[in-house]
């Protein structure tokens, strides 16, 4: 009997149909990967395997068999006792999936205690155990905090305990390390390798990133729309994908280990000339020494230390870092959100402060960066009224820049809500156009959006790049986006800039140890190298 | 060590602040009511005083002197006492020296600490049948959440916080009291003499306030635990085959303790300064019968003194909440 045996089942929620006619089973201490983009009801499926529909309004069909229990048939008593026991599952988002208000070793305690007849005290035990089993250090002493005063990667440690608390045969992670950054992911992974090593678990891993499933599973089902697309061993369906979605889907995601491609490479030279080089193109954008602390005397954080870069017109400089790396407060800066506590920012050499028009910012969220209650028409035309520019003039302005970011002009007085993701962040871009500006600072352009999205939208940026000779100062987490925008790049860390130059030589050969770290964690593509990874991780870990 | 630490530097700050709050109401308080236009000796010392006792109050609160002088004055006074001359003889008048009454020949903090008890007797009894009962009703209302008795339960908390507390009151007492005669009209009894009594007859008080104050509690501790309810971990909790009953229970109340905890010491505090509409309903001699009757008279050191005394107790009341708060809430600290 298998693990889990899923028959056609579908789930909808009053008329969306978010998951059509899906069966697949997984093996006792098999892994399978559900890949999707969002909205393809790959999270849904993983709350089916809990019976985690039930009184939700929802409507389910088809058979659920998990650990030899008929979820959809079965008891709310049978499934309490699946849930947590022998079904265990991990959230994506730790600091949220955790109750606030109690100390994460009582958490743990307690799911432990609803399945076991156990004493106050030897729950607590166990749940000291397994957080010491998933790598906190000191865990009697940890276990009495809260979740806030976890950091993200110990969080997600912490909700992997509490699956490992009541030893499950079957764990569901759902997207567990989106939240992290992508050292943290990395930790992360490979202990959750490790514990299916030494326990046998199954994993059912649920991951937008096919990065993360080549590491992590044997098999992957591929989602799109609620239905399977294709489904079959991991090497074989990344390697040499049979339907056209897994290959559409797989050539929009950016690889770190590909140069990137010519027709995209900047106007300004790059390859040659040096971090420090002379550069063709003039510098349009410059900081000197910038450095910004918040607050003040024993609480001060200096966010930003003494950075210098400099932007070329036409070219495209990527910033990358991990969260707190002070990427965003940078972005801030150079466009004048921020006052710097020391340094200077210059616009063509000429030393400013505050907002300008030369240089706009495109925002990481392009849901709360509009305003819900204005038409997107509204909303591009700020700028130009902001000039001064009034009348029927201004809306076929609007028109002719959004249809420059591929919007129907149509679509003017049209409201946030009605467009996509994608759309919105197109919007964006037309409102920074808007204004004029000779530099565009991108910070996160794309981190919200799904791959194949994030491709057009880079796509979008790099031809304004190119067609209107605008400097991008791209700025994101993500290494594998940013090798395919930037001529030159600057990774980050702790306020600072670790690395400096072309980005091709960055990535093909990073001298600073910090940038090998992240490249070293980022997920690959191939299984195989991804296997190698893994154990040259291990191997650094134990040395 | 470092929680602990934060917990006491917390609770310095927030005291300093409630300080800083008290001065400038008192500061406010004083200026609204002595700086006002009008003859203030005469006002003070009632219609009936002859040129002489107007005289002598206009010496005792320095009221020809400017106005700065007299507030420090007033609030020597609140710190360490005063020492009232009247002629023949010296009536002392120690901290916190609130000033004399001269309408009723009392030291108004004599006075206020004669009615205090009362007052606190009503406010604090009808506290915890209003968090029972509230508080109940709303955990009740959350489990039972979109059924129709739950439905019920809201409707009639939304009609007990709109009907006035002299309605409420006022039918209590003709039913309980006049027609099925089970409890005699309320009539004060110090706790001290009788605590039986005491409680007996504050019964009816206790209930027309908690009715309506429970009501409130009702639908704010329904609304927290269903936004709880909502929140990422309790959908963790069910995952991991947690039962409902201990969702409930556990997870979601404890997400309404710190909205709890303000509301209850607003409430509270306001109370303390007397509940005017049910003192005066049940004839109870507590401050909100005595403000009332000070305004009417217009016995001004007894309205000034019965105001800070409000205001006292509502920034004491905050004050001790943030503290529970943060106590509550350890997250609150270290923002």
């Amino acid at each position: 009997m298998s693990l889990v045996e899923v028959t056609g089942l579908s789930v909808a929620f009053g008329s969306v149909r978010a998951v059509e006619d899906l069966s697949f089973r997984l093996e006792k201490g098999a892994a399978l990967g559900l890949v999707g983009e969002s909205g393809s009801g790959k999270s849904t499926v993983a709350s089916a395997l809990l019976g985690l529909h039930r009184d939700t309004g929802a409507v389910v069909d088809g058979t659920v068999r998990v650990a030899g229990v008929d979820v959809s048939s079965a008891s709310e008593r049978e499934l309490r006792g699946l849930r947590g026991a022998r079904a265990a599952m991990v959230f994506q988002d730790p600091l949220s999936s955790l109750d606030p208000y109690y100390a994460v070793g009582d958490q743990i305690a307690e799911v432990y205690r609803v399945h076991h007849p156990a004493s106050r005290r030897a729950a607590r035990a166990r749940a000291v155990e397994v957080l010491d089993r998933v790598g906190i250090p000191d865990a009697g002493r940890r276990s009495r905090a809260r979740p806030h005063e976890f950091s993200g990667g110990m969080r997600q440690r912490a909700l992997i305990a509490m699956a490992l608390a009541c030893g499950p045969d079957l764990l569901v992670a759902d997207e567990p390390t989106t939240a992290l950054d992508v050292t943290v992911q990395a930790q992360i992974l490979d202990l959750l390798h490790t514990l299916r090593e030494e326990t046998g678990m199954g994993l059912l891993l649920v991951t937008h990133d096919v990065g993360v499933a080549a590491e992590n599973v044997d098999e992957v089902l591929v989602m799109r729309h609620g239905r399977a697309v294709e489904h079959g061993p991991v090497g074989s369906v990344l390697g040499s994908p049979a339907a056209a979605y897994t290959r559409a889907l797989l050539k929009s995601v950016p690889r770190v280990d590909v140069p990137r491609p010519a027709a995209l490479a900047g106007t300004a030279p790059s390859g040659s000339a040096g971090p420090a080089g002379p550069a063709s193109g003039a510098a349009v954008l410059e900081a000197t020494g910038l450095r910004r602390v918040f607050g003040r005397g024993a609480k001060a954080f200096t966010a930003v230390d003494d950075v210098s870069l400099e932007v070329r017109r036409g070219e495209a400089l990527g910033v990358v870092g991990e969260s707190g790396s002070g990427k965003t407060t940078l972005g801030r800066m150079l466009v004048g959100l921020l006052e710097p506590t020391a340094g200077l920012v210059r616009h063509e050499g000429v030393a400013v402060s505050g907002v300008r028009p030369d240089v706009q910012m495109i925002f990481q969220d392009p849901v709360s960066s509009l305003n819900p209650r204005r038409s997107v028409g509204e909303s591009v035309a700020d700028p130009l009224r902001a000039r001064g520019e009034r009348g029927p003039a201004v809306r076929a302005r609007v028109a002719g820049l959004l249809e420059r970011v591929g919007l129907d002009p149509a679509h003017h007085d049209r409201y946030p809500h009605e467009f996509s993701g994608g759309q919105r962040q197109r919007v964006g871009i037309a409102r920074a156009l808007a204004a004029g500006p000779r530099v565009l600072v991108c910070d996160e352009p794309v981190s919200a959006l799904d791959v194949t999205t994030q491709a057009q939208v880079v796509e979008l940026l790099d031809e304004l790049r190119r067609e209107l000779g605008l400097a991008l100062v791209f700025i994101a987490h993500d290494l594998a986006v940013v090798r395919r925008v930037s001529d030159r790049l600057a990774v980050m860390r702790h306020g600072r800039v670790v690395e400096y130059g072309p980005a091709d030589e960055i990535y093909e050969s990073p001298s600073d140890p910090y940038t090998r770290q992240l490249l070293a964690a980022v997920p690959a593509l191939d299984p195989d190298l991804a296997a190698l990874r893994r154990a040259e991780r291990r191997e650094a870990a134990t040395t | 060590m470092s929680v602990l630490h934060g917990f006491l530097g917390f609770t310095l700050r927030r005291t300093l602040g409630a300080v800083v709050t008290l001065l400038a109401i008192s500061v406010i308080v004083y200026v609204v009511f002595y700086a006002a236009p009008g003859d203030v000796a005469q006002i003070t010392c009632g219609p009936r005083c002859s040129p002489a006792q107007v005289r002598q109050v206009t010496e005792q609160l320095r009221l020809d002197d400017p106005l700065y002088v007299r507030y420090l004055h007033f609030l020597q006074g609140l710190f360490v006492g005063h020492d009232y001359s009247t002629g023949t003889s010296v009536e002392h008048c120690s901290a916190p020296c609130l000033g004399l009454s001269y309408q009723s020949d009392q030291q108004v903090t004599q006075l206020i600490w004669a009615k205090l008890p009362v007052t606190g007797s009503l406010a604090l009894g009808a506290m915890v049948l209003w968090l029972l009962l509230g508080v109940g009703t709303g955990v009740l209302a959350a489990w039972r959440r979109g059924r129709l008795d739950e439905r019920i339960l809201t409707g009639v908390t939304l009609a007990g916080w709109a009907t006035p507390v002299f309605v409420i009151g006022l039918l209590l007492m003709i039913v309980v009291c006049g027609q099925l005669e089970l409890l005699p009209f309320p009539q004060y009894v110090p706790f001290t003499e009788d605590p039986e009594q005491w409680a007996w007859n504050l019964l009816l008080p206790w209930l027309s306030l908690a009715l309506i104050e429970a009501a409130k509690y009702a639908r704010l501790t329904r609304s927290a635990m269903l936004e709880t309810l909502a929140e990422d971990h309790v959908r963790t909790f069910r995952a991991y085959g947690v039962g409902e009953r201990r969702i409930v229970g556990r997870h979601a109340l404890r997400g309404a303790v710190g909205p709890l905890i303000a509301l209850n010491a607003n409430d509270l505090g306001s109370l303390f300064g007397g509940a005017v509409l049910t003192e005066s309903l049940f004839g109870l001699p507590g401050i909100g019968r005595e403000l009332v009757h000070a305004v009417n008279v217009v016995d001004l050191p007894v309205v000034v003194g019965m105001v800070l005394l409000t205001g006292f107790f509502v920034v004491l009341a905050n004050a001790v909440a943030d503290v529970l708060f943060a106590v509550a809430d350890r997250r609150t600290v270290l923002s």
